[in-house]
């Protein structure tokens, strides 16, 4: 790419963005802060401008906040045209061109895809368009939980026990309404942490009122004559009668529109190099076509080089950031997407943290505090090394773990600490469900080495 | 006025719940829950509350007179 | 070089006035080790790792064993140690108990709802000041200003501020360097710590029979989650926060007058905007932080930092007040500058042991510096510098003479 070209497209160049939420309002302030002068698109499938997701399932569900008011501030004048409401359908590579769901089409000189994630709806249709079956992604789904909650139903049945579920079961029971939790695995949080610190959340949910059944799955939402939900079925035989049916079963790559458009792009996202630059089908990398956020997996440098796929806050923002400053500079002047994956959730007044990455771990230690007392810092290691750390109530020590990450510390821990228990000195299986198997939706995918890696098989979380 | 908390920065150390306890609040020791449409008559607290902020974790626009929305602005 | 000396330089008082060329060239070996002494720490990001560590212990029968030094202070046997000189599990469950009667979850508007009460504190105390055109602000101001405000809080009465304040001097003296040989100010600062345990007995004993809306009566009143702190307990934590909640914030006050009438320019600004006192507290708690050290750390195990390996059982001195005058971290850090985009502080330190009292501190040095801009009349120093207390650790002026021209 010559540099005039780079130089050109920083002062009129267009770039399009599609994916009008945190990754790609961050990025359009990127572009803006390091000076990109051009025409600048943003593109989005919700009639909204961007907002902040995270509170929906906290302190929306909480009351302290509306569902209709979490938009994001702005951290500087972006002065782009926003194409709301508009799902993008189209990409065609050759001509450099988005078509829109309205027949529009747009052409850019660089595009950032952004696309995120969506809700993975109930799979048996019929009965997912039953009144009462609802799924928590956007704020419209926000919105029309919190108001079913408020109600006061009768029992509030929640499908998947990961993060976003145990969320909305913590905030049902600070309501005092009953609820059934059911997950196929043998503890919540399994897929994203293992079973050792699964139980430990399981132990919370039962403490505080949940009703929680693991190693079943759900075979069939039933319906009352008016089309209302009313009774869930499981594959243990049991059925619970619940008015509120909340889907939490993960969640889907928002690729379709990329079909035949010769990405590198498929239910696990779309494949991209550490400069968020997309590989298409070939596994050669775009020159044009960036991505980052949800929708994007790319190597990791600390991890193996295993391609990442991060549906974390902070990876949506760190990586909109590497993307539009790649997206506008000289090949010299590139950086690489390094982030260290980081999440928080907080459920039953516990601050759930992690650093790393856990299910890539076999083994954990609780080095400091202690399970029973559910505050503690738990570290993940593989092959000799520290992958990654869990805090639960401990969030201030993480950093400390995090640099160990970061150094490639060796695993076991051997070190003291101030607060090292006995439980907690020698490693245990971490009890990571089989990989082959996702529970709902795991928090980090470890999807293999290849960029567009054709023989993966993907499993639909079913119950 | 628009807020948002960087909870991976965030270590609880609860200066906004003290300082802008209706915009903050602690869920348990160590959670934080907030409230990301901070009402006008709370301008003056959250200042005192992104300024204290320890980790510099609290995003917030409309702070300055000097309003800074690009939201109004830009044309759809 | 002859670093055989920076140790005696950090404690001694003829660089009371301005510590930082040392803490500069502090930083320059930015783990210090002198002969038997403790690992000197002045980087920024070496000081914030470490206030993370879980391989550091505040505990004080780890430092015991590691030798004393100068600075660290042995709480004694008379009273058990407060939470600032314990580990977890046990800090952070008496920390826990102790915020549940001071701050979020459990009383989170404690302290917002006390900001009308530290506004007429204030106007009372300046009111008071009288006919004058000079005062010493510590004696009429910065001292009797928080030390009015921990009353309230915990339930101490102020008229007996002179009986506790005759056993708070000695043992804020046993933190100071000079004292360090003196066995008999380590038994009179241990002396004072149990009179003054034994004084707040009484009012606890009160407290459990008749509680009131006071922390004391909450301290010994917790039967949360975390069971109920001792009497021991409560007494330790009593004399903790009764220390704490006055003897930093005097000095954070008076640094922060002193720093405002040494930039006339940023006190014009605040004169004209209060809300400005919000950065500039921010922006003090950096420049001129009232903990300057963290002297009572040690390590559990070696730790390799720098390529240097500080051995188990070392003590170590965190420097706050050089790490954060590190340029390194930040642009121009000489200067005082309460505009500057980032004032990441190491002023309440970080990490589990973080100021407990912080946000209380923080707005009685907002609203007194702002009132104080507002209505002193051209207000100057009368000496620069103005006389120093002895304490390295907890550093600030002995007196601060301010003359001014009228009072608003």
């Amino acid at each position: 790419m010559p540099a005039d070209h780079v130089d050109w497209l920083r002062r009129e160049g267009r770039i399009v963005i599609v994916g009008a939420s945190l990754a790609g309002l961050r990025a359009a302030e990127t572009l803006r802060a390091e000076g990109f002068t051009g025409e600048l698109t943003l593109i989005g499938d919700e009639p909204y401008e961007p907002y902040d997701r995270p509170p929906l399932s906290k302190s929306v569900l909480l009351g302290m906040a509306s569902p209709r008011h979490t938009e994001l501030p702005h951290r500087r004048e972006i002065d782009a045209k926003w194409r709301l409401g508009v799902p993008a359908t189209g990409l065609d590579l050759t001509a450099k061109r988005v078509r829109l769901a309205d027949g529009d089409e747009v052409e850019y000189d660089r595009l950032l895809i952004a696309t995120g994630v969506r809700a993975r709806p109930w799979p048996k249709e019929d009965e997912a368009r039953l009144d009462g079956v609802c799924l928590l992604r956007t704020r419209d789904d926000a919105a029309d939980l919190y108001q079913r909650l408020k109600a006061g139903p009768r029992r509030v049945f929640i499908i998947g026990a990961g993060f976003a579920g145990s969320e909305v079961a913590s905030a049902c029971r600070e309501m005092g309404l009953p609820v059934t939790v059911a997950e196929r695995a043998g503890a919540p949080l399994v897929g994203a942490l293992g079973g050792v610190i699964g139980a430990v959340a399981a132990d919370l949910q039962t403490e505080n009122g949940v009703d929680l059944r693991t190693r079943v799955t759900v075979t069939g939402l039933e319906g009352d004559s008016a089309g209302r939900v009313r009774a869930v079925h499981l594959s243990d035989e049991s059925s619970v009668e619940a008015d509120v049916v909340v889907v939490s079963l993960g969640s889907v790559r928002n690729t379709d529109w990329l079909t035949g458009s010769g990405l590198g792009a498929g239910p696990r996202g779309i494949a991209c190099d550490a400069g968020c630059r997309a590989f298409d089908f070939r596994g050669i990398v775009t020159d044009d076509v960036f991505v980052a956020g949800d929708v994007a997996r790319s190597p990791h440098a600390l991890f193996g080089y295993q391609f990442l796929s991060l549906e974390h806050w902070g990876n949506a923002v760190s990586q909109a950031q590497t993307a539009a400053h790649n997206m506008i500079c000289h090949g010299a002047d590139r950086r690489p997407h390094l982030w260290m994956p980081a999440f928080w959730s907080s459920m039953f007044g516990v601050n759930i943290k992690s650093v790393g990455v856990p299910p890539m771990g076999d083994q954990i230690m609780i080095t400091q505090g202690s399970l029973a007392e559910r505050r503690f810092v738990g570290v993940y290691g593989h092959q000799g090394r520290m992958v990654a750390a869990v805090t639960f109530d401990n969030t201030r020590w993480l950093e400390f773990y995090q640099r160990q990450i970061e150094r490639g510390a060796p695993f076991p821990v051997e070190f003291p600490t101030v607060d090292r228990r006995p439980e907690g000195r020698q490693p245990v299986d971490a009890d990571f469900p089989d990989p082959s198997l996702p529970t709902h939706g795991p928090m980090v995918t470890l999807s293999g080495y290849s960029p567009a890696d054709q023989q993966l098989l993907f499993h639909p979380a079913r119950h | 006025m628009r807020l948002v908390v960087d909870l991976n920065k965030c270590q609880g150390y609860a200066q906004c719940a003290f300082l802008a306890p209706d915009v903050f609040a602690m869920h348990g020791e160590e959670s934080l829950v907030y409230n990301p449409h901070a009402p006008e008559e709370q301008r003056e607290r959250l200042a005192r509350a992104v300024a204290a902020c320890p980790v510099q974790a609290i995003t917030a626009d409309g702070l300055d007179d000097s309003r800074d929305g690009g939201e109004a602005s830009d044309a759809r | 070089m002859p670093h055989a000396s920076m140790l005696r330089q950090i404690t001694d008082f003829a660089n009371r006035a301005n510590p930082y060329p040392i803490y500069e060239e502090l930083r320059r070996t930015p783990v210090l080790h002198e002969e038997d002494g403790p690992y000197v720490i002045s980087s920024y990001y070496d000081i914030e790792a470490l206030l993370h560590d879980p391989r550091i212990s505040s505990d004080a029968a780890n430092q015991t064993a590691a030798g004393d030094d100068e600075l660290s202070q042995s709480e004694g046997t008379g009273l058990p140690p407060s939470f600032i000189r314990l580990d977890p599990p046990e800090h952070d469950r008496l920390r826990r108990i102790a915020n549940s009667s001071f701050g979020p979850p459990h009383r989170p508007r404690r302290i917002e709802s006390m900001r009308g009460e530290l506004g007429e504190i204030v106007t009372g105390l300046i009111d008071g000041l009288g006919d004058t055109r000079q005062i010493d602000l510590v004696d009429q101001f910065a001292y009797p200003f928080p030390v009015t405000v921990i009353c309230r809080l915990l339930g101490v009465p102020r008229e007996d501020e002179p009986r506790f304040r005759a056993w708070v001097d000695p043992i804020v003296a046993g933190l100071d360097p000079d004292t360090r040989t003196s066995a008999e100010s380590e038994r009179v600062a241990q002396e004072a710590r149990l009179q003054l345990g034994l004084y707040l007995n009484g009012l606890v004993e009160q407290r459990a029979r008749e509680p009131r809306d006071d922390m004391l009566s909450d301290l010994v009143n917790s039967r949360g989650p975390d069971g109920a702190m001792t009497t021991m307990e409560v007494l330790s934590t009593a004399v903790l926060l009764l220390i704490a909640g006055h003897e930093t914030t005097v000095n954070l006050i008076t640094n922060g007058m002193l720093t405002l009438l040494r930039h006339p320019e940023i006190l014009e600004r605040l004169r004209n905007d209060p809300g400005l006192s919000v950065r500039i507290v921010e922006e003090l708690l950096r420049y001129e932080p009232p903990v300057q050290i963290v002297p009572q750390r040690t390590c559990i195990t070696d730790i390799e930092l720098r390529g240097i390996t500080i051995p188990k059982g070392s003590r170590i001195w965190l420097m706050l007040a050089a790490g954060n005058r590190d340029p390194e971290r930040f642009k121009d850090p000489e200067r005082f500058d309460p505009d500057r985009e980032d004032i990441q502080h190491l002023g309440f330190g970080s990490g589990i042991h973080s100021c407990f009292g912080a946000p209380l501190a923080r707005l009685e040095t907002q609203i007194a510096l702002a009132e104080l801009a507002r209505r002193l009349e051209n207000p100057r120093l009368v000496e620069d510098p103005p006389p120093y207390r002895q304490n390295a650790v907890l550093r600030g002026p002995r007196h601060l003479n301010i003359a001014f021209d009228n009072l608003r």
